[in-house]
């Protein structure tokens, strides 16, 4: 007599334990492997799992084993066609054995690089660990959003009160008329004849036309309800129940500008830690809204709008003037995203070169037309990596930016020279959330 | 409601000789009955000898986590099994690699897990495979007799999952790490190949373990009577007597590493060697099943594919379910040839099958070729009695050298490559025609010899009176050398374990010469 245990229901993931300690072990090539993803990736995928491939090294169980290139060896195969003894047999180019396709590299010492897939959350715990979250934080931004069951046609299985009454008696009915069913109406029909036939018979009315009748009658009717009960009324098969789809709950759309200084003073380090900024919020807004459309606009002293990959990667030289970037993003707020259907966010980075007459042009766009529209406006200025913070220590734009703050609730500023500082920024955009309520 | 409810009549209970199933889906009623039927046939017609049967239904990510604790229910934790875990998820997730039916352990009573995924026709060849085949492979078979304790192997893992957790606590995660890293990297070292010794109760182990610990601390070693002696200053001449009496009291040379080094090593500490002794036992736990793949695979398809058909003879299994056995049944008994793209080495499950079908073919209907090759057992008309001995007494290596015969040699179409390192070409040795036979067998028999496939290494030495150098050798065969990168590796690892420099020779056999030497100080 076996003994029989179901282990389904047993707790899962036994080997995360191990799974952690693996990624422990391997945390700063994974890293480095994220970093890479990250800089590869564009911001809309950026908060997926990801496949990171990292070296060997460090993660390897060395063992003793015999080197493929020395020595003589004999090797069975399987599935001769034409060889015989004595034939001789070039050996394939870089060693390896005939027909070892997994060998490829000789002696097995290669150290081939370890593939994997890190889940979202794993994924997102690796890029903000520089980035100095709070966990709370972290678990909001890592909160799918909301589902609710939708209507989703229809299913032959389902739970009883699921049960769609109008399909499964259409069902039913297409069924019974296929099969000829004999209606409720026709048995009794005939059931009231047989009932008159016999009332006659009893009382000794009914001529041998009539006997006939009857005994005719009551055969057919037995036939007709044996062809009932054969047949059911509802069958299994007729039955149709409501489908159910979890859905996400709809919610409005948000459009996010990003906006970038790209004049020669913007190298790669900046451009690194606007993309993380960037990467951020649109993490944040896509927990928020269901629909998150993004606009680059880049800007020297002309603006254009442009697609990620040429946002990020193209290099372009000319003056600054940053009035002309948002000029463009109110061309295309007003061309595409209206008001009243969008959240608008806005992301600003630079390094704060300016020059002071359009300084105050920008300051004038948005207290009278920018800010109004949006729901949220970020500026961050990225410093070198060796200057100290001060409110002072801003530059062009900076300056002029101060002056903006204490009027508009839904501005912020921030410097940034390190990823540590790039949390901070959001810090105000979290704490503003329940009075805010981004949703509209 | 009624009438929505009512169903086709069902027949009340199934009449003897009516299929046991009919369906794909399987239950726990079901798989009960389909057990009894085939243990009936397992015990009554095969009169296999089995443990008693633990059978355990889980899911695919349950069987993921099985596949990274070495198939054990419990293990202690190390990031390798993690880095297994992750690799193995990944093939299956992108669909490159299918998980196994069935899982079973060499333990008493016999653990075995089966997918839920399976269908009733696929749990139905798994537990003829598993519950039946390898089941009475590890309760008959000689190396499981002799090195392996089925009633205490899980107590022990536990035992060693607490201790490993435990010395975490005390000592460190990292440190815990560090010394089963460099055990791993010595665990193919570390079995006892040749000595018999007294089987392990490893439920009796913790006992042990404080008593050992209470009785090294009072004895003897003749490592801590020297002191490393200082650099630049040469060690003290020894004579080769005495040299020969130290060798003696060290019982050098010695095949298993972790054992020398748990036993010898002056640095180690308490706990470190216990570790090395739980990573050491559970390498020897699993050496018979690494000398034993063919035979067991073999065994186990040939004991399911017996029973299902019996099964369908008996009309207990419908078409349907047979024809789904037989599918995967060739699938997985399917040989690709050397030039073909799934090539990946001669599969265990066809070679072993094939073998054992064999011998029940030169047992009942032997050719006059086979009463040449196989005189022993041509024609003795008893196959199963010829199988069940086979299956009890021989090893991969023997069993081949023994039984593969010119029929299956022609079958499969074998020949043999002479490879030789310092040559353009290869040449063909041996086919399968009258003259290769012998050769060919010969060849197929040493590509499952542990002997020839592991490296050989042990220890050979201690230079006590010097540096205390460990001196370990590899016996170099047909010129093999280890591989560079990884030895280095390795080393490193001894050398952490050791705590003193580790030289490494490769001894050529044939000549009787050191032919390099490399050593980490």
């Amino acid at each position: 007599m076996p003994l029989f245990i179901d282990r389904r229901l047993n707790p899962r993931d036994k080997n995360f334990g191990n799974r952690q300690r693996f990624l422990r072990r391997a945390r700063e090539r994974v890293k480095e492997a994220v970093d890479r993803v990250v800089r590869e990736r564009g911001i809309a995928d950026a908060g997926k799992g990801a496949a990171v491939s990292i070296p060997a090294g460090g993660i390897d169980e060395p063992q003793f084993h015999h080197s493929d290139t020395t020595g003589d060896r004999r090797r069975p195969l399987p599935g001769n066609k034409t060889f015989v003894a004595g034939d001789l047999i070039d050996k394939p180019e870089g060693g390896g054995g005939e027909g070892r396709g997994k060998q490829a590299s000789d002696s097995g010492e290669a150290e081939d690089p370890f593939v994997f897939a890190l889940t979202a959350d794993e994924f997102l715990d690796i890029l903000f660990e520089d980035l100095e979250l709070p966990d709370l934080v972290k678990a909001s931004l890592k909160d799918t959003t909301s589902k609710e069951p939708r209507r989703a046609g229809y299913s032959n299985d389902g739970v009883t009160p699921n049960l769609n009454v109008l399909r499964t008696m259409r069902f039913s009915l297409s069924r019974r008329l296929a099969l000829r069913r004999p209606t409720e109406a026709k048995v009794k029909l005939l059931a009231d004849e047989v009932e008159k036939l016999q009332a006659l018979q009893a009382d000794c009315l009914l001529d041998a036309k009539g006997q006939q009748r009857l005994r005719d009658a009551v055969e057919e009717m037995q036939g007709l309800k044996k062809l009932q009960r054969a047949i059911p009324y509802i069958d299994p098969v007729d039955l149709r129940y409501n489908r159910f789809e979890p859905k996400p709950t709809p919610r409005a759309k948000a459009v996010m500008f990003c906006l970038m200084d790209v004049s020669g003073s913007m190298g790669e380090r900046e451009k690194d830690l606007a993309k993380r900024f960037f990467i951020l919020l649109h993490l944040f807004l896509r927990r928020k809204y269901d629909r998150v459309d993004l606009v680059f606009i880049r800007h020297t002293h002309e603006a254009k709008e442009v697609d990620e990959q040429e946002f990020f990667y193209s290099r372009e030289s000319g003056g600054t003037i940053v009035s002309a970037a948002l000029t463009k993003m109110l061309e295309v707020l007003r061309a595409r995203y209206s008001v009243a259907d969008w959240n608008v966010y806005c992301a600003q980075a630079s390094d704060g070169d300016n020059s002071s007459s359009d300084t105050a042009r920008c300051i004038n766009m948005l207290a009278s037309e920018i800010l109004p529209l949006c729901q949220y406006y970020a500026y961050i200025e990225i410093l070198d990596e060796h200057d100290g913070f001060s409110e002072e220590a801003g530059k062009e734009l900076w300056r002029g930016y101060r002056l903006l703050k204490p009027k508009a609730a839904n501005f912020a500023m921030k410097h940034v020279a390190r990823r540590a500082d790039i949390y901070p920024v959001f810090r105000e955009l979290f704490a503003k959330q329940p009075a805010k309520g981004a949703a509209k | 409601m009624s009438e929505i409810m009512s169903s086709p009549d069902r027949p009340a209970a199934a009449p003897p000789r009516r299929p046991l199933f009919e369906t794909a889906d399987w239950d726990f009623d079901t798989m009960q009955r389909v057990f009894d039927e085939i243990e009936r046939i397992a015990l009554d017609e095969l009169k296999l000898d089995v443990y008693p049967n633990q059978i355990e239904i889980i899911s695919a990510e349950q069987m993921l986590d099985a596949y990274c604790s070495i198939g054990m229910p419990l293990m202690y934790g190390h990031w390798s099994f993690g880095k297994k875990f992750v690799h193995h998820e990944k093939l299956y997730r992108y669909g490159y690699q299918a998980l196994a039916y069935e899982i079973v352990i060499n333990s008493n009573p016999c653990i075995s897990y089966y997918m839920e995924e399976n269908t009733m026709a696929m749990q139905t060849l798994v537990l003829a495979h598993a519950a039946f085949g390898h089941n009475h492979f590890y309760k008959n078979n000689y190396l499981f007799k002799q090195w392996t304790d089925p009633d205490g192997v899980l107590d022990y893992l536990d035992f060693a999952k607490k201790y490993v957790a435990e010395c975490e606590e005390r000592h460190g995660a990292a440190a815990v790490e560090e010394t089963i890293d460099a055990a791993h990297a010595l665990m193919n070292q570390s079995v006892f190949r040749y000595k018999r010794r007294s089987r392990m109760k490893m439920s009796e182990v913790e006992r042990r373990e404080r008593e050992r610990r209470a009785h090294e601390e009072r004895a003897f070693s003749d490592l801590w009577r020297t002191v490393p002696h200082p650099p630049g200053k040469p060690a003290p001449p020894m004579t080769e007597k005495e040299a020969a009496e130290r060798k003696r009291k060290l019982n050098l040379p010695e095949e298993n590493i972790l054992y020398f080094i748990e036993k010898h090593s002056p640095t180690l500490r308490e706990w470190q060697r216990e570790l090395l002794r739980i990573v050491r036992n559970i390498s020897q736990y699993f050496y018979p099943q690494r000398q034993t793949k063919l035979m067991n695979e073999g065994c186990a398809t040939f004991v399911h594919y017996h029973i299902v058909n019996r099964l369908y003879d008996k009309g207990l299994i419908p078409e349907g379910a047979l024809l789904e056995i037989l599918h995967s049944h060739s699938d997985v008994t399917f040989q690709p040839g050397y030039d073909d793209a799934r090539y990946s080495g001669v599969n265990p499950y066809a070679l072993g099958f094939a073998m054992m079908q064999d011998i029940e073919r030169v047992c009942v209907a032997p050719t006059a070729e086979d009463r040449e090759w196989l005189p022993e057992i041509a024609g003795n008309g008893d196959w199963l009695s010829t199988l069940k001995d086979v299956w009890a007494n021989y090893r991969d290596e023997s069993f081949v050298r023994q039984f593969l015969s010119p029929h299956l040699m022609r079958k499969f179409k074998f020949f043999a490559l002479e490879d030789k390192a310092d040559e353009p070409q290869y040449r063909v040795e041996a086919i399968h025609n009258e003259d290769g036979y012998r050769a060919l067998r010969g060849a197929v028999a040493e590509s499952y010899d542990l002997s020839e496939i592991m490296p050989d290494i042990q220890v050979v030495d201690v230079d006590l009176l010097g540096d205390r150098c460990l001196i370990l050798r590899h016996n170099m065969r047909h010129g093999v050398r280890l591989g560079g990168k990884s030895r280095d590796k390795v080393l490193a690892h001894v050398r952490k374990l050791w705590g003193y420099g580790v030289r490494m020779q490769e001894f050529d056999v044939e000549r009787g010469t050191i032919r390099d030497e490399v050593g980490v100080s």
